[in-house]
């Protein structure tokens, strides 16, 4: 039992919803002949839920992308099954994966918006591809395009517009035909930081008032941390940690997710403090903690009680308070020092209010 | 000669060499437009995958184009006779002008499509197109201005190629510069040819020039 916190999950969260909107079942996914093939995704179990908002994050080449178009049919698996909404994908001809892509909008990172076309008629095109009336297809994309702020843009080619107005329009043009699944393929990566946030904003605001689930792929840490509810780490076409965002956040089990983490959460130690660390103990030394608050710690006044039971000699560091999924949460890395009187103290005082610590070693 | 006489010599060319281009123009780009789509399409793992077949039309397309011009109209006067009863004259030309435009035109517009992204593709693919809604909404949308630019290269060099055609008695200008301006030392009629022409391929290729960028909208800014 390599995830024990995905199955508490499981356990936990799960019962309350239908079956999923996504499930995975030992996807296997190979490019190439036999000769030289690639294994792009090697028994992929997972699940995305209903209304909820799910990423996959991983490094470039880890699978992702190959995932995500796993989903609506752009690629098939070589074996394992992909199921969404009840159907499985692989088992549709090409008249039934169309029907199916009308039900699941996709919006992508370098937006794929049709030059020759204004946003207005971008937004359009799924409506014309399914045959809608011009009637019809007009009384869609006008809300649409409004829901996504860009109301007085209807006319404005691709060119005239900015990376997060355009991905608007991409956005748009994925709700068009009022899909259940939202598949987001690294949809901010080239946009600035900025609008990034407005973009998820966007996302996590059609989540919520359209029920709508989404899934994306992201190598950003701060998207995951932004809007996912739930997030599936990818290494090397393998799921290696899975589970409420907050849970794998705080408490990573997999190197990878915690290289992926370091450079987001502020847990990765300075140089000039990492260098003078060592592992063992010798006379004199002070010891380096990292304290990390969430949950019910997070919002207690604990470092000056700390302070006041270790005495005043106590460093801080590093640190950063953040949000992730919406819940707070900070981590400290201080330096006290490390006589036997002192760690006990501390120790009985973690031990009491439940702060997670982890001993990161030793400074002379 | 007579300013009249030359002139009039002058516009009967014209109207041989407009009529010659302008239907050898348009039905050879008809017929090269569907094979050029086709040949940008049937590639291994792309939209009708059919990659034999897709290397056997380049194989004839290559083969056609590789064939000088002056070649191609006698080669295929048996083939002119049989569709036009006759194998001179301004209709005959025709032929030869609508085979040669056929895989200039299409290796264009192969071209023209090629060039746009295939993320396009896969969006309009992941839409629940069909490859067909795909040709037409995607790639002929997004190809117009390049495909006129590709038509309006085709139809200047139709003007180059009807000159040759007087070979077989088509007329026209280049003919007429050769039979008068050559053959009959007249150097002023050879002018008059060769500024009608450069006006020609000017008029002709501003206009085309002008269609491409009203339908190209890559580039605008607000």
């Amino acid at each position: 039992m390599i995830l024990p916190t995905v199955a508490a999950d499981a356990v936990r969260h799960e019962p309350a919803k239908a079956t999923p909107m996504v499930t995975f079942e030992r996807v296997t996914k190979r490019f190439g002949n036999d000769a030289k093939s690639f294994t792009a995704l090697d028994g992929v179990d997972m699940a995305v839920g209903r209304g909820e908002i799910t990423s996959i994050i991983g490094r470039s080449g880890a699978g992702k992308s190959t995932l995500i178009r796993l989903v609506n049919g752009l690629e098939r698996a070589t074996s394992g099954k992909v199921i969404v909404d009840g159907t499985e994908v692989g088992g549709l001809n090409d008249a039934g994966l169309r029907g199916l892509r009308r039900e699941v909008g996709m919006i992508f990172q370098h937006f794929n918006l049709l030059s020759s076309r204004t946003a207005f008629d971008n937004v359009a095109l799924p409506l014309e591809i399914a045959g809608f009336s011009r009637t019809e297809i007009k009384g869609k994309v006008e809300p649409l395009l409004d829901l996504v702020g860009l109301g007085d843009k209807a006319a404005s080619y691709p060119s005239e517009l900015s990376g997060g107005q355009k991905q608007r329009v991409g956005i748009a043009r994925a709700l068009a035909t009022s899909p259940k699944l939202l598949l987001s393929d690294e949809a901010t990566s080239a946009l600035d930081p900025e609008t990034t946030q407005s973009i998820l904003a966007l996302l996590k605001q059609i989540n919520a008032e359209l029920g709508l689930t989404v899934l994306l792929i992201t190598h950003e840490m701060e998207v995951v941390k932004a809007i996912a509810s739930h997030v599936a780490v990818i290494d090397r076409g393998r799921i290696v940690e899975q589970g409420r965002t907050f849970d794998v956040f705080t408490a990573p089990q997999h190197e990878t997710t915690r290289i992926l983490l370091a450079s987001t959460l502020g847990t990765s130690l300075p140089e000039w403090l990492r260098s003078g660390l060592k592992p063992e103990l010798s006379a004199g030394d002070r010891i380096l903690v990292r304290l990390t608050f969430f949950g019910a710690t997070a919002f207690q006044p604990l470092m000056a009680r700390l302070v006041t039971e270790i005495g005043s000699d106590i460093n801080i560091l590093a640190g950063a308070i953040e949000e992730i999924a919406g819940e707070p949460f900070g981590t400290l890395v201080v330096a006290y020092p490390a006589a036997p009187e002192t760690l006990e103290r501390a120790n009985r005082f973690y031990a009491a209010t439940g702060l997670s610590t982890e001993v990161l070693g030793y400074v002379a | 000669m007579s300013p009249e006489m030359l002139f009039g010599l002058l516009w009967k060319s014209l109207l041989q060499t407009l009529h010659m281009v302008a239907v050898s123009g348009l039905v050879g780009s008809l017929i090269g437009l569907p094979i050029g789509v086709f040949l940008a399409t049937s590639g291994k793992d792309e939209l009708f995958p059919a990659p034999k077949l897709n290397y056997a039309i380049g194989l004839i397309v290559n083969a056609a184009r590789s064939t000088p011009f002056i070649i191609l109209v006698v080669a295929i006067i048996p083939f002119t006779r049989l569709l036009t009863g006759t194998s001179i004259g301004t209709t005959a030309a025709i032929v030869p002008l609508t085979i040669a435009t056929v895989p200039f035109f299409a290796r264009l517009v192969e071209a023209a499509i090629r060039e746009i992204d295939k993320g396009l593709i896969e969006a309009a693919r992941a839409m629940g197109a069909t490859p067909m809604q795909i040709v037409f909404k995607v790639l002929l949308a997004e190809a117009r201005p390049a495909i006129l630019l590709a038509f309006t290269m085709t139809i200047v060099s139709l003007i180059g190629y009807s000159a040759m055609v007087g070979a077989v008695g088509g007329g026209g200008l280049g003919d007429l510069g050769i039979r008068y301006g050559y053959q009959r030392f007249m150097p002023e009629v050879m002018l008059a040819v060769v500024i009608v022409l450069i006006v020609l391929v000017q008029l002709v290729q501003s206009a085309g020039d002008a269609l491409a960028r009203h339908f190209d909208k890559r580039n605008r800014k607000s």
